[in-house]
């Protein structure tokens, strides 16, 4: 553990710097850049014209297919990371457990293929 | 670095710790901005054009210029725009990909830190910027902005998977999860001996995926200009949009170091005999050309359409990164003995 706190310490001083640097950068910019905002500047763009309607408009529901598949193989992900730590040391037998994991989610994946989950028009 | 990390944490080494991360943002700066004016001379030069070549002798202070420029600008932030997520966006984009830089080594002696976890901490972090994207998008309340913001999220999102899962065969051909360890395992002979030949599927696989993950053509949709005008960033002036444009810069400088420490071999030189050579300089030459690369395919490819992205992702990109993973894991089965 000891080792270890070092190595903490950078990276917490990494995101420190990281934010560091937006607040103050625009902390300075404020100072700099004019302000004098009137109300058309202000209006949504939308290529020039009066915008229409809502700004947040419906949009294809395939976007939320796609989230749910990278829900799922992004923990398959989580699970193969310690697997191939420690594969060196065990072998043949965790390489089958793992084809056995692997061929279930594969199923999965093959499912949403044949579903057009995939493809983006389902024609 | 490295005998530093080692000894007890006192305020003095916590100091120094952050005086070299000051000095390191400030090497990543200027990266960025003389990637920037090479991409344009690079994409000029192919294009039969100078590129930029009036401000300062060759151009070379037009980058700062434009950062200048970018300062001096009003900042606008629409009226209908949700103002604590408009602001906060920008800044979530770059703090992730300032991050991810603590773990990379570039030689033997120079690195920042040497987490036993450094893959999983580089991907685990660079994936929060999908979410600034979103969250970007969203907040500016406009529907360019939005559809910009979803097809870079699909994108993003779709490409990570291939991306996170070729990384596991050199994983395994190492045994370890820290960067350093991963380069020094690739040492000691001559290029082939590298991770990119025993690695060929992965590294194809991930060499796709990454550009796809910094958003550069062939597949940058979410700033099809076309089509959404500027994706996801319309609505955003001034600093807060160059924030966005650095963080993208920051990746490049990222994901170049990444692939060149997880398959080029990192400070190795590719002869034994060229061992008298610095590490930093291979290093450097290395990163180098990974960068050209990036730019040459600006230069050279059509953008790909939005069903080919997706499709391309999860029926080719997916397949071949398991299927590497199965592939090395036979490959060591046969060929190491234990």
């Amino acid at each position: 553990m000891e080792k270890y706190i070092n190595n903490y310490v950078i990276v917490s001083i990494f995101i420190l710097l990281g934010i560091l640097l937006p607040v103050t950068a625009l902390t300075i910019g404020r100072f700099l850049r004019p302000s004098k905002p009137t109300e058309e500047k202000r209006t949504t763009y939308e290529s020039g014209n009066v915008p229409v309607g809502e700004g947040q408009v419906r949009f294809n529901v395939r976007y939320y297919l796609f989230a749910l598949m990278f829900v799922i193989f992004d923990v398959e992900t989580v699970f193969l990371y310690p697997w191939a730590v420690a594969y060196k040391q065990f072998g043949l037998f965790v390489l089958v457990e793992m084809l056995i994991f692997v061929s279930l989610l594969l199923v999965g994946l093959l499912y949403a293929w044949k579903k057009k989950v995939l493809k983006w028009n389902s024609v | 670095m490295g005998d530093r990390l080692l000894e007890p944490l006192s305020w003095g080494n916590a100091l120094i710790f952050f005086l070299l991360a000051v000095v390191m943002l400030a090497v990543v700066l200027g990266f960025v901005t003389y990637a920037i004016y090479f991409e344009r001379k690079v994409i000029g030069w192919m294009q039969f054009r100078k590129g930029p070549n009036r401000v300062g002798p060759l151009g070379l202070l037009q980058s700062v210029a434009d950062i200048g420029k970018l300062l001096l600008k009003e900042d606008t932030i629409p009226r209908k725009a949700d103002r604590v997520l408009f602001i906060l966006a920008p800044a979530l984009c770059y703090i992730p990909a300032f991050a991810v830089l603590a773990v990379i080594p570039y030689t033997n002696k120079l690195y920042f830190t040497d987490l036993n976890v450094g893959v999983l901490y580089y991907v685990a972090l660079s994936g929060i910027s999908t979410l600034a994207i979103v969250l970007g998008g969203w907040a500016s309340n406009n529907k360019y902005a939005l559809l910009g913001g979803m097809r870079s999220a699909a994108q993003m999102i779709s490409y990570e998977v291939p991306l996170v899962i070729s990384i596991v065969g050199t994983v395994m051909l190492t045994g370890s999860m820290s960067l350093r360890s991963i380069v020094e395992g690739q040492g000691g002979g001559w290029f082939w001996d590298w991770n990119f030949l025993p690695q060929i599927i992965g590294f194809a696989v991930f060499v796709i995926a990454a550009v796809s993950e910094l958003n550069r053509t062939p597949f940058d949709l979410p700033e099809a200009e076309s089509e959404l005008v500027a994706g996801y960033h319309v609505e955003y002036s001034g600093f807060r949009f160059a924030f966005f444009m650095l963080s993208e810069y920051v990746y490049v400088f990222a994901i170049a170091s990444l692939m060149t420490v997880l398959f080029l071999g990192g400070w190795h030189p590719p002869a034994p005999f060229l061992d008298f050579v610095p590490g930093i300089v291979w290093f450097a030459l290395k990163f180098i050309c990974i960068v050209f690369f990036l730019f040459w395919l600006r230069a050279t490819f059509p953008r790909v359409r939005v069903d080919q992205l997706m499709g391309f992702g999860w029926r080719v990109l997916l397949p071949l990164a398991i299927l590497n993973i199965f592939v090395t894991a036979a490959y060591m089965e046969i060929f190491i003995k234990r």
